[in-house]
């Protein structure tokens, strides 16, 4: 991954898997995993490649800090 | 554009509710609130109002928000955030006052202080999260809870002949005349996100300029009590719920409206207490009382209707006209006469730490069931004065000194029975040496203003005056 590229990180030990992230990203990178975080929850994971920084995962997300986007 | 999407600066950075959970809120999985949240950091932070923000906490869902925002915060009783919030905004005409209320909250327990304060114009942005239904206390039938929609409360669904319509808080808000900004908005997807962040900016923007009130309804998903998916929670917003509450800007003046400046007379303490007509006490030379103890404690415990409320209220208002540390806590039931009930007083010579007398110097029982419940907590240096009137017959494990004063009687032969409890004032003054006769006289003549009164309660003092010197 290159630096001018749009990243988006998914911090596990904040995620509830609500999964609102995962319908709204438009390139489909985002899913459900099988790993339970010390919350009890099972966390969304970033599974692709190709974010392109519209933040839509980062604006549906309501845990403050659990989701963070980088726009170049 | 570099942009960085992350959490907001507006946050704290640890939230300290509870040690298990530091960096997340207490918020279920998909819930409405915490992208409310998220989208009101964003905009303070952008606005730089962080630190002007004075937020006003409901009770619901939203009850941990001062956890949230590294802002000032004050948590309200149930439904009173706008009532709150209008002291808080005209204490502190700068401030960014934010209520931030559910719709249990705002439309249900606490509709008049919201309609008022909207009638107000008062500089404050309100915040109403509607989920239509109790989210805290386990999905109960809100005002704003949909026909048919099933509830805890509304096992078939909310029926408009019993429950009545859903309210529309927005259009009702709207119209009353000085709201600045009425609007509803949706947080159920990244559109309708986008447009309330918009909104909400324009809401904190009116709250910089000072131009008056501002009340955003915020339709939210509340998956768990929905008994729904996340998603599919989101999806009946669009699909039912915003049918029934309509989105919209219903009344924008913004451009119109003049900042709105409130007088806000700032005083010192001492001039509060002037006001209050406390200096004088204050200044007072009259000496202290003496007692045996530089902090005494009492217990007056008999029947409701038996005076022993007013019992202890005398001896405070006595005790703190001597510029004695004083406290009177009641103890009663529901019944206004019978029932049982007690007061307890502190008198002391230094501020007093806590106004529950655990064991009494001096007891006072006027009922049997009070001498054998408070009787045996008193310590051996204290004193009990019991009505030998009602009681024949007292607890075997007392460990103090005992005095039988036939109190009803007494009073009896003054001439009301309801002055026993001025028969046992005179009494246990005497008895403490806290007060002379003559200082028990000049109060109940100032407390009691009609001749009649006075004659009998100056009769009733003097009466358990003689029966201390006798026992």
């Amino acid at each position: 991954m290159t630096k001018d590229k749009p990243t988006v990180t998914i911090h596990g030990d904040l995620c509830k898997g609500c999964g609102l992230c995962i319908i709204h990203c438009p390139k489909e990178i985002l899913s459900a995993s099988d790993k339970i975080n010390e919350l009890g929850y099972l966390t969304t994971v970033v599974s692709g490649e190709g974010c392109i920084g519209c933040a839509n995962c980062y604006i549906v997300c309501p845990e403050p800090g659990a989701i963070t986007v980088v726009r170049p | 554009m570099s942009k960085v999407f992350e959490k907001s600066p507006a946050f704290f950075d640890t939230f300290e509710r509870k040690p298990s959970m530091q960096k997340t809120t207490h918020y279920c999985p998909g819930c409405g609130h915490g992208i409310i949240g998220k989208i009101i950091a964003d905009q303070l932070a952008e606005l730089g109002l962080q630190d002007q923000a004075i937020f006003v906490g409901p009770v619901g869902c939203g009850v941990f928000i001062y956890y949230y925002f590294e802002s000032s915060a004050v948590s309200s009783a149930h439904g009173r955030a706008s009532a709150v919030a209008t002291g808080v905004s005209r204490a502190n005409p700068d401030a960014v006052t934010i209520s931030y209320q559910g719709d249990g909250d705002l439309a249900a327990i606490g509709t008049s202080n919201a309609i008022h304060a909207a009638n107000r114009g008062e500089n404050m942005i309100v915040f109403f999260v509607n989920n239509n239904i109790y989210g805290m206390t386990g999905g109960q039938l809100a005002p704003t809870t949909l026909i048919d929609q099933v509830a805890t409360t509304a096992p078939y669904g909310r029926s408009i002949k019993n429950d009545g319509f859903p309210l529309r808080m927005a259009e009702m808000m709207a119209g009353l005349e000085a709201p600045t900004l009425v609007a509803r908005v949706g947080v159920n997807n990244p559109r309708n996100i986008r447009q309330a962040t918009k909104v909400i900016k324009k809401g904190l923007e009116i709250q910089r300029d000072k131009k008056g009130y501002a009340f955003i309804e915020i339709l939210s998903q509340c998956p768990t009590n929905w008994k729904k998916e996340p998603k599919e929670a989101c999806e009946w917003i669009d699909e039912v719920v915003s049918k029934q509450y309509p989105f919209g800007v219903f009344k924008d003046l913004t451009e119109e409206r003049e900042a709105v400046e409130r007088p806000c007379k700032r005083v010192e303490f001492a001039e509060v207490a002037k006001q209050l007509g406390l200096v004088e006490t204050a200044a007072s030379d009259s000496k202290q009382l003496e007692m045996a103890h530089d902090e005494m404690h009492f217990k007056f415990a008999g029947f409701g209707g038996q005076g022993v409320l007013s019992l202890g209220m005398m001896l405070a208002q006595m005790s703190m006209q001597r510029n004695m540390e004083v406290t009177w806590l009641p103890s009663y039931g529901p019944e206004v006469r019978g029932g049982v009930a007690n007061s307890s007083v502190v008198v002391s010579k230094t501020p007093i730490g806590t106004p529950v007398v655990d064991n009494p110097n001096v007891l006072v029982a006027l009922n049997r069931p009070s001498l054998e419940k408070f009787g045996p907590l008193v310590p051996e240096d204290g004193l009990i004065v019991y009505n030998s009137s009602l009681i024949d017959q007292i607890p075997a494990d007392l460990k103090c000194k005992v005095y039988a004063l036939p109190a009803t009687d007494l009073a009896s032969t003054v001439g009301t029975v309801k002055a026993a409890n001025v028969v046992v004032l005179g009494f246990i003054a005497r008895k403490t040496g806290m007060f002379e006769l003559a200082d028990l006289e000049v109060f109940l003549c100032e407390t009691f203003k009609k001749p009649a009164l006075q004659e009998v309660n100056l009769k009733a003092v003097n009466a358990g005056w003689q029966a201390a010197g006798n026992l």
